[in-house]
């Protein structure tokens, strides 16, 4: 089903026009109100008046995760605080989350988003939609929670976590939806089998997965365990949030970025260069309803392909390719974003001095694993078995409490992380996705 | 008084030990004591031998992670009780020992231990107070 009909299947010339005129809009507006856009557009030499054509847009300078914050916390808020009703953070960054706000319209404007994307996926009123995102700063949980009030459907709240009592709520409950992350979506699934509950048992009909980067045989795992039809969400809590793009259960081929409310590019990211549609690049997002935090030509540093050409389910919105990878070394565990950068600065407090290490993510039982492997030098080494110990647990520790992830951290000898042409070799990823 | 020992930090995998003793044996280095102490990844081994500056470039150089520590050696004697005697002054004396290991021959008619103690020099004034031998360190090494 679509939610909205006339935006959903709007003539692309006609959306076109609406994209330009909220484009105009939103670029006045920001430079009117942010001075982080004004002096940027001033230093390439644009003012907003000179964006006359949807192509235009090329002229304006990116923006990037270092300007947001470099504008912690609030400096990129384009509306006074008074009419800020929300605020999310996006998950670590070297000790700097990036923030960001919503208005009441804007929060109108993600619920719609999230209805669209929820009813794309498969739910619609009637149905009981069994939401495993965590709710919090993550964008998840509440963004799928407004967006199924909005659609007029049943939320259990159910947030990550309680693995058990999840599965006797499904067993009880009778949910027909499932919003999760995908590796979440497995470990729930075992679990289930452990306790002797068969998903073909359940109600299940349609899930709606994303937050984390999945492939094409998880979709077929998850499809085949859970006896569902599994869709792939898109979004960054920096753009807004989940329901930014979303695939439609009827192709399930590529997801409808909603373009009357977001303009997507690709590029490529060594040139900035826009690239053709099928080129593969970096997504670049520039929001053109948002109020409280506009972004202009957002480098995502997700790398996707758009696609223009009409689809089976009626939507005439461009679809983005499954995002395949990232331009940069961020890593996904868990849903929570990872920078080696950041296990680096842990180390750094050790002793003043970070020694070789190496990340290692895997993925057992379903959960993605994080190891971070040090090598032992002379500073760290002691010769009582206890300090070791007691040093391993410290770096997992702070690992966690900055980054909210558990890491087993595992001391190896000196030289034995692999060095290519002398640099250490950073990070190993064993999922297969 | 004290003895100088040194620590190798091992991954535990099989044939590291023998890589130790491989390199040791190259560098013409004879062992004296060692303890090995570990957990399911890692180990420390810990070495009494003849000549520490040779043993520690010689491991050094194959990238191994060394460690110097000063231990204490004492003497023992060597029927039941003797140990104890030595522990039970510790005890007393309110002395934590952080590990312990045993020589590899004996000293005439005594065993001879290592001591790692958080405190070495109050550790060493109340084993010699209450008559316990000390052995210096010079005399280990060739011992």
């Amino acid at each position: 089903m679509i939610f909205n009909i006339e935006y959903e299947t709007m003539p692309r010339e006609a959306l076109e026009a609406i994209q330009l005129r909220r484009l105009q809009a939103t670029l006045e507006r920001v430079y009117a109100t942010v001075p982080f856009y004004q002096e940027k557009f001033e230093k390439a030499g644009i003012t907003p008046s000179e964006i006359k054509t949807l192509k235009d847009l090329q002229k304006l300078p990116f923006t990037t995760k270092q300007d947001l914050r470099d504008n912690y916390p609030f400096g990129m808020f384009a509306v006074p605080m008074d009419n800020v009703v929300r605020i999310h953070a996006s998950s670590g960054t070297t000790g700097q989350p990036t923030v960001v706000g919503y208005t009441a319209r804007d929060i109108g404007t993600w619920s719609e988003l999230m209805a669209r994307s929820l009813a794309a996926g498969g739910a619609w009123r009637g149905d009981i939609i069994h939401n495993a995102y965590g709710y919090g700063l993550f964008t998840g949980g509440l963004g799928v929670h407004y967006g199924a009030e909005k659609l007029g459907a049943s939320i259990i709240p159910v947030s990550g976590g309680n693995t058990k009592r999840q599965i006797v709520i499904m067993k009880d409950f009778g949910p027909t939806i499932l919003t999760a992350t995908p590796s979440y979506t497995l470990h729930l699934a075992e679990v289930a089998e452990e306790m002797g509950v068969s998903f073909k048992d359940l109600k299940f009909k349609f899930g709606i997965f994303g937050a984390e980067p999945w492939s094409e045989n998880m979709r077929q795992e998850i499809e085949n365990k859970l006896n569902i039809t599994a869709v792939d969400i898109y979004g960054l809590s920096e753009v807004m949030g989940p329901g930014v793009a979303i695939e439609c259960y009827q192709a399930k081929k590529g997801l409808h970025v909603f373009e009357d409310h977001f303009i997507a590019e690709i590029i490529n990211p060594e040139t900035g260069d826009v690239l053709p549609y099928g080129e593969v690049g970096e997504l670049v997002f520039t929001s053109i309803t948002k109020e409280a935090f506009p972004v202009i030509r957002y480098r995502t540093r997700d790398i996707s392909a758009l696609n223009p050409e009409p689809c089976i389910c009626g939507r005439s919105h461009v679809r983005m390719k499954r995002v395949s990878g990232r331009t940069d070394d961020m890593l996904i565990i868990r849903g929570v974003n990872v920078f080696p950068s950041q296990i680096e600065s842990v180390l750094m407090q050790v002793d003043g001095v970070a020694p070789h290490y190496q990340l290692v993510v895997d993925r057992k039982d379903n959960l993605d694993t994080l190891s971070v492997l040090v090598e032992v030098d002379e500073k760290l080494f002691s010769d009582e078995v206890r300090n070791l110990q007691n040093l391993e647990k410290k770096i997992s520790k702070d690992i966690k409490e900055l980054l909210g992830v558990s890491a087993a951290v595992k001391l190896v000898e000196p030289k034995t992380i692999a060095r290519s042409e002398g640099k250490a070799v950073r990070v190993i990823d064993n999922r297969r996705l | 008084m004290k003895v100088e020992q040194i620590s190798v930090f091992l991954e535990n995998k099989s044939g590291r030990i023998a890589e130790v003793t491989g390199i040791l044996a190259q560098a013409g280095v004879n062992i004296r004591a060692l303890s090995l102490a570990d957990t399911s990844d890692f180990g420390v081994l810990r070495l009494i031998v003849d000549n520490n500056q040779r043993a520690e470039e010689a491991l050094k150089q194959h990238n191994f992670t060394v460690g110097k520590t000063f231990v204490v050696a004492v003497e023992v004697e060597d029927k039941p009780g003797g140990l104890h005697k030595i522990l039970d002054i510790l005890q007393k004396e309110n002395i934590n020992v952080e590990y312990m290991y045993a020589f590899v021959q004996p000293n005439s008619n005594n065993a001879v231990m290592i001591f790692r103690f958080e405190k070495l020099e109050e550790a060493v004034k109340m084993l010699q107070k209450n008559g316990v031998v000390v052995i210096n360190g010079d005399n280990v090494y060739t011992l």
